[in-house]
């Protein structure tokens, strides 16, 4: 008898991607299949690496600030609150309470606006086309008040080291108001589309199920996390940029499927609107950046700062040698680590739902590669 | 590093089961960090996981010092959901020498070591799975080491694959 070989007779191998619209960029999963049933995945990452911990160590740590943007372009200031909150606690430095107001009220409209990007692509995957077109009318409204600030929508390098570079413009307020207004009621008529619908609830239900013991294994976080029953969220737990003082909700499911995943992102973009609606109503006064030198050299030493991003937990490990470049950066992806759990989600699901698990994971490929 | 002694139960508690391979046990800006012998890091690791409730395995990285004679710091991040706490368990290990894998502890520690590897070469034994992750896996060279350039690439894998003379 031969040696047992990869493949049974039975059994045959799908590749999927990298080019594949439902991927969500250049992800390559080869699947084992045994008819529809998936036996197991692999993944082939890496299409999108540029070095971006390279890179680093090669900028001083002002010039490496827009880098991190492009990480996870679809909530850019997540991205670079993190990496300014790093710095920060090197240089042991605080952004005085103005600038953490204004910080916290842009980075949850960016975490609105990365749900809906989630929720059109996550939709569309599934066969759902109409809530595409809905949460981009919606994001635009956030991009237009991120253009307005600092004249970016996307990779919006809003924050520096220390603060912010630009004071608020002139009526930032009325218009956050307004994004607000009109965001959560269309939250809702997401709801009314897909929260009841058969087909929606038939796709979703019980598949790519992760339970907390799971999910802690694969250290998987964020909202993949609060749908399995863990109510933990940096913002409570290690409370960062003055959000101790807002009243929020952590929204958690029961079940750790794709369908509770679903509830708990909706639910956490009403308790961003909440969140923003506190922080705008008292911008406290004063100055916008903290004193820092010009010339940033942090104390040798090293530090592990984290932030709770759209995705999960995001880090950033620096170790300073004292230059105004960083001798060591390292970014802790939450794409990329919960990532890791497809093969465990997938395993004795279908072909199809193979799909629908790879939307639930809300990965960004840009940060999973870096 | 202005660093000062990390004094606590969970401190003391490592030190009694561990008294002879940890080295030092730091605070630097409110975060804990302990220096630990390389042969003790994963019993330390169980020991964190399954008696100390540390059960969310954070990161997994390196960090080249080239002119040390113990030429990587290998730093595993750890956190504890119950004690709502972050420790760092650091080892000193010298080029070539393969440090055991904590994926029989943590099933994160999977790609997070692969990535290790593939960035600075450090291989862990027993892992599952030792392939490169991010570069191809016929890439000569680790990027992340200090004595590669920024510049430095395979330029023979990319005429080879892409047709385009490298280097650039």
């Amino acid at each position: 008898m031969p040696d047992q070989t990869f493949l049974d007779s039975t059994e045959l191998v799908l590749n999927m991607g990298p080019q594949h619209p439902s991927t969500h960029g250049v992800l390559r999963v080869v699947l084992k299949l045994d008819g529809e049933k998936v036996l197991g995945a692999d993944c082939v990452i890496g299409y999108l690496h540029r070095g971006v911990e390279k890179i680093g160590e090669n900028r001083t740590y002002q010039q490496f600030a827009p880098y991190v943007d492009r990480m996870d372009y679809c909530a850019a200031v997540s991205n670079g609150l993190g990496y300014c909150l790093a710095v920060e606690k090197l240089l042991n430095a605080e952004a005085p309470p103005r600038a953490q107001a204004v910080r916290v009220i842009l980075t949850e409209l960016n975490r609105i606006a990365s749900h809906l990007i989630w929720l059109g692509t996550h939709a569309l995957d599934i066969g759902a086309i109409t809530p595409l077109f809905y949460v981009m009318r919606e994001r635009e409204e956030i991009l237009n008040i991120f253009e307005k600030y600092c004249g970016a929508r996307l990779t919006t390098h809003a924050f520096r080291i220390g603060g912010l570079q630009y004071e608020t413009y002139d009526g930032l307020e009325q218009d956050v108001k307004a994004a607000c207004d009109h965001v959560l009621p269309k939250i809702d008529e997401y709801e009314r589309l897909l929260t009841g619908n058969r087909i929606w609830i038939g796709r979703l239900q019980n598949v790519g199920v992760l339970n907390a013991a799971d999910c802690k294994q694969y250290g998987v976080t964020g909202p993949m996390l609060r749908a399995a029953g863990v109510k933990w969220d940096l913002r409570k737990a290690q409370p960062y940029s003055g959000y101790q003082q807002y009243d929020f909700e952590i929204p958690t499911g029961t079940n750790g499927d794709t369908y509770d995943r679903y509830r708990v992102r909706m639910e956490e973009m009403r308790q961003s609107v909440r969140i923003i609606r506190q922080a705008v109503e008292r911008i406290p006064e004063g100055s916008i950046m903290a004193k820092i030198p010009k010339v940033i050299k942090p104390p040798v030493g090293e530090a592990y700062v984290s932030i709770e991003a759209p995705k999960g937990e995001l880090g950033y490990f620096i170790v300073s040698d004292g230059s105004t470049q960083p001798y060591r950066l390292r970014v802790r992806p939450p794409s990329f680590v919960n990532l890791q759990a497809l093969d465990q989600m997938t395993r004795g699901a279908l072909v199809a739902d193979v799909v629908a698990i790879i939307g639930t994971l809300d990965i960004v490929l840009g940060e999973v590669d870096r | 590093m202005a660093v000062s002694p990390w004094e606590g139960e969970l401190s003391a508690m490592l030190k009694q089961r561990f008294p002879d391979q940890i080295s030092e046990f730091s605070t630097y800006l409110g975060q804990n960090f302990l220096i630990a012998h390389p042969e003790a890091v994963i019993p330390i690791l169980e020991f964190l996981r399954f008696e100390a409730e540390f059960d969310y395995l954070v990161d997994v990285t390196a960090v080249d010092y080239l002119q040390r004679q113990e030429r990587f710091d290998l730093v595993y991040v750890l956190y504890s959901f119950a004690r709502n706490e972050r420790i760092r368990v650091k080892t000193l290990i010298a080029d070539g020498y393969k440090p055991p894998t904590a994926t029989r502890v943590y099933l994160t520690a999977n790609w997070l070591e692969r990535e290790v590897f593939d960035m600075f070469g450090i291989e862990f034994a027993g892992h599952p799975d030792m392939r490169r992750i991010l570069l191809p896996e016929d890439w000569e060279g680790y990027p992340l080491r200090k004595d590669k350039s920024i510049l430095d690439c395979d330029n023979k894998w990319i005429e080879e694959h892409l047709g385009i003379e490298g280097g650039q």
